[in-house]
C-alpha cells in the first residue's frame, strides 16, 4: 500500500461556517437549558423520585457507549493489523474522543449539583462502579489522546501499536463499566444481570460504527474527496454483524428473564402490555434498530447504495436510542418488587407503573451533547490532518482495484 | 397506664349472681328486686383498670456527644404490622414535622416515610406498614455512591453527606426500598436539625440528632405517644434491649431478605 496522505478540510466555505454555526447554536441552547434546569431545580424536568434518570441520561449513555465503539475502526487497524482500516484510524479516534466529550457534558449538566465536579474528581468510593467510570472516562481521553499522537507524529510513530492496543483494552473495560452501572443494580428486575456488560460492549460496536460511517460519508461528500466502495463494503458488512450481535444479546437477555418466573411480570410489561415502552421496544429497538437495517445491509439490490447506507446508519442510531430508552426508562417505570406475593399501594407510587414525560429542556440538553460531539469533529478536521486525501479503492486496497 | 376495658360477664359468674339472688330472696325478701336490678346492671360493665405495659423504648444512646460513634451499638427498629392501623399516618406526620417536610405527595416530592398497604395475592389478607430507609448494614446506596456521600455510620445509621453529594441519583437507582428522594426545587423553612439541599438526595436519617441526644426517632415517639406501640427503637447489639428481646421471642422479618443486606429495620406480622 502506498503511503497515505492526510489532509485537513479547508473550512472557508459558507457551508462550513453554516454547519459550525448551527452546531454551535445547538450547543448554546443546550447549555441554556442546563442552566434553566439547574436554576429552578429538576422540578422543571419530567424526572421524578420514581424516574430518577431521564432523557439526558439516555443521550449521555448512548453517546458514551457509541464513543468507545467509534474507536473500533482504529482498533481493527492497529490491533488486528487490517491494513484497509489504517487510513481511517485517525478519524475513528477523533470521533471516539468527541462522542465521549459530548456524552460526559450531558451527564455532568444533568447532575443535581454540576458545580461539584471537583468533588466528583477528588472524592472516590472505590466500591462504586460509577466512581470507576469517572476514572475510565478520564483514562479514555488520555489513552486515545496518546494514540492519536502516535498516529500523527512521526517521532513517536513506533509506539503506535502499543498505544492502539492500550486504547483498545481500555475501551473494552470502559464499556464493561458502563454496562455494569446497570448490571450491578441488584434492586430492580430489569437490571442485576451480568449480560449487561457484554451487551453494552456489542451495542457500542454497532452504534459507534453507524455514527462513524455517517461522519465518514458526510466528510468525503462535502469536501468532494474520493471515497471508494471497497472501504464502505467492508464497513457495511461489519455493521451487519454488529447489529445481528446486538439482536442476539437482546434475545438472550429476554429469554433468560422469561425462564425465571420472578421476572415474568417485567417481561410481560416489556414485551406485551407496557404501552409506550412495548412500542419503543418492538418498533424502535427491534424493527428500526435491528431487523430492517439488517435486511437492508444484506439486500443484494442495495449493495454499494450510499443513500441506503446512510439511512441504515440513521436507523441504527435511532434504534440504539430506543434501546437505551427501554433499558433506562422502562427499567425504572416497572415497579420494584418490594413485597413479592402482595399487591402494594402507597402515597409514594409503590406498585404502580411510573409515568415519564420528558420536558423540552431535557431533550435540548441531550441533543446538544450530540451537537457538541459533531462540532468537535468538524472543528478538529479543519485544524489538524485527520482525513486521508483519498480513500479511493486503488489507494486503500490495491488488490481490490481493477 | 389507665386503659378502658370492656368486659361482659361469663356464664359461671352470671350463674353465681342468680344463685346469690335466690338465696337473697329466701333470706331478705324485700331486697329481691334490688338484687335483680343489680344483676341486670352488671351484664356489661366498663371498668378502668391499670395495665402496666413495659416501656419498650428504653434502649437509647448514652454516648457522650464528644465521643466518636462506634460500632458498639447498632440502632434499629422493629415494626409490628399487626398493631399498625390502615389509614393511620401518625408516624408520617411526625416525620414531616420533625424534618420540615411539607407532606406533599406529588411524584417529585420528598417522602422519608410512607404508609404502604399490602394485599396478599393468595389470601387477600391486608396489612399496613410504614416504610422508610431500612438502614442496611451493607447498603446498596453507599456501595454505588461515587463520592462516598452516601454512607453507613458505625452504629448502623445510613446517611447522606449533603456537602459531597453531587446529585447523580445512582443511590436512588440502587435502593431496593425506594427509600430515597431527590430535592427537585428550592427549599424554604428548613429545620436546623435536619438540613436539606436542592440538587441532592435525602432519606430517613433515623432522626440521627435525636438518637445521638438519647432520644427516639420522631416516628417511634409518635406511634408510642398515640398508644399504637407498633414501633420499637433500640440497640440490636444489646441482647437485653427490648428490641433484641422481642426479636428473640417472636422473630422479625427483613424486607427483601434475599438481598442479604442485614437491615436495621425489621417487621413482624407479615403473613400471607
Amino acid at each position: 500500500m502506498s503511503k497515505i496522505e492526510y489532509t485537513s478540510v479547508e473550512g472557508k466555505s459558507p457551508a462550513y461556517f453554516a454547519l459550525l454555526g448551527s452546531l454551535g447554536l445547538m450547543v448554546l441552547i443546550g447549555l441554556l437549558s442546563a442552566y434553566y434546569m439547574e436554576h429552578h431545580g429538576h422540578h422543571v424536568t419530567g424526572m421524578t423520585n420514581q424516574i430518577v434518570w431521564g432523557l439526558p441520561h439516555v443521550f449521555a449513555i448512548f453517546l458514551i457507549v457509541a464513543a468507545s465503539g467509534a474507536l473500533n475502526v482504529a482498533s481493527i487497524a492497529s490491533v488486528f493489523s487490517k491494513k484497509i482500516y489504517e487510513p481511517m484510524a485517525r478519524l475513528s479516534a477523533l470521533l471516539a474522543v468527541a462522542l465521549l466529550a459530548g456524552g460526559l457534558v450531558v451527564l455532568l449538566l444533568d447532575l443535581g449539583r454540576p458545580d461539584r465536579l471537583i468533588i466528583a474528581m477528588t472524592y472516590y468510593n472505590f466500591k462504586s462502579i460509577f466512581a470507576w467510570n469517572i476514572i475510565l472516562y478520564t483514562g479514555f481521553f488520555a489513552f486515545v489522546g496518546v494514540y492519536l499522537w502516535t498516529m500523527m507524529d512521526h517521532n513517536v510513530y513506533k509506539f503506535k501499536k502499543y498505544a492502539g492496543f492500550s486504547a483498545f483494552i481500555w475501551r473494552l473495560i470502559l464499556t464493561t463499566g458502563t454496562g455494569s452501572i446497570f448490571g450491578f443494580l441488584v434492586a430492580r428486575s430489569a437490571y442485576d444481570a451480568a449480560i449487561m456488560a457484554p451487551m453494552f460492549v456489542i451495542m457500542s460496536f454497532a452504534f459507534g460504527l453507524a455514527i462513524f460511517l455517517l461522519v465518514l460519508m458526510a466528510s468525503y461528500k462535502w469536501t468532494g474527496m474520493e471515497l471508494g466502495d471497497a472501504v464502505l463494503r467492508r464497513l457495511r458488512n461489519l455493521l451487519g454483524v454488529f447489529v445481528a450481535a446486538v439482536l442476539y444479546f437482546t434475545v438472550v437477555y429476554h429469554l433468560t428473564n422469561l425462564y425465571a418466573t420472578q421476572h415474568h411480570g417485567f417481561e410481560r410489561f416489556m414485551l406485551l402490555d407496557g404501552g409506550i415502552y412495548t412500542n419503543v421496544f418492538w418498533i424502535g429497538e427491534v424493527l428500526i434498530g435491528g431487523l430492517i437495517p439488517l435486511a437492508m445491509i444484506y439486500a443484494p439490490g442495495l449493495k454499494d447504495n450510499r443513500t441506503s447506507l446512510g439511512f441504515i446508519c440513521l436507523m441504527i442510531i435511532l434504534g440504539g436510542m430506543a434501546k437505551v430508552y427501554t433499558i433506562l426508562i422502562a427499567g425504572q417505570a416497572y415497579p420494584m418488587e418490594l413485597f413479592p406475593g402482595y399487591e402494594v399501594s402507597s402515597s409514594f407510587y409503590d406498585g404502580m407503573v411510573n409515568s415519564y414525560s420528558p420536558s423540552l429542556p431535557e431533550f435540548l440538553l441531550g441533543i446538544s451533547g450530540m451537537a457538541m460531539a459533531i462540532l468537535i469533529v468538524v472543528f478538529a478536521l479543519k485544524v489538524l490532518r485527520f482525513l486521508p486525501a483519498s480513500l479511493a479503492d486503488a489507494v486503500v486496497d490495491p488488490h481490490a482495484a481493477k | 397506664m389507665k386503659k378502658p376495658v370492656t368486659t361482659s360477664m361469663n356464664g359461671s359468674r352470671r350463674n353465681f349472681i342468680s344463685k346469690a339472688a335466690a338465696v337473697g330472696t329466701l333470706t331478705v325478701a324485700p331486697g329481691v328486686f334490688l338484687h335483680k336490678a343489680a344483676a341486670a346492671e352488671l351484664e356489661v360493665e366498663i371498668v378502668e383498670i391499670d395495665i402496666v405495659e413495659p416501656d419498650l423504648n428504653t434502649s437509647r444512646s448514652t454516648r457522650p456527644l464528644d465521643q466518636d460513634v462506634s460500632n458498639k451499638n447498632r440502632w434499629g427498629m422493629l415494626i409490628d404490622t399487626n398493631k399498625c392501623a390502615t389509614g393511620c399516618t401518625d408516624c408520617v406526620d411526625a416525620c414531616n414535622q420533625e424534618n420540615g417536610l411539607e407532606g406533599k405527595t406529588g411524584p417529585q416530592d420528598t417522602q422519608y416515610i410512607r404508609k404502604v398497604t399490602l394485599k396478599s395475592k393468595s389470601t387477600g389478607h391486608e396489612t399496613s406498614l410504614p416504610l422508610m430507609c431500612q438502614h442496611c448494614e451493607t447498603a446498596p446506596c453507599a456501595d454505588v455512591c461515587p463520592t462516598g456521600a452516601s454512607f453507613v455510620r458505625a452504629d448502623g445509621i445510613a446517611l447522606v453527606d449533603k456537602h459531597i453529594c453531587i446529585g447523580c441519583r445512582y443511590c436512588m437507582m440502587a435502593c431496593p426500598y425506594k427509600a430515597r428522594s431527590f430535592v427537585h426545587e428550592d427549599i424554604k423553612n428548613q429545620k436546623l436539625s435536619a438540613p436539606r439541599g436542592k440538587g441532592t438526595v435525602e432519606a430517613c436519617t433515623m432522626c440521627v440528632t435525636r438518637v445521638d441526644n438519647g432520644g427516639l426517632p420522631a416516628c417511634v415517639e409518635a406511634c408510642t405517644a398515640e398508644n399504637h406501640n407498633a414501633m420499637i427503637f433500640g440497640d440490636l447489639k444489646d441482647p437485653d434491649s427490648p428490641i433484641s428481646v422481642e426479636l428473640r421471642k417472636r422473630g422479625g422479618k427483613q424486607l427483601r431478605s434475599d438481598l442479604a443486606l442485614n437491615t436495621g429495620v425489621r417487621y413482624q406480622g407479615l403473613n400471607e
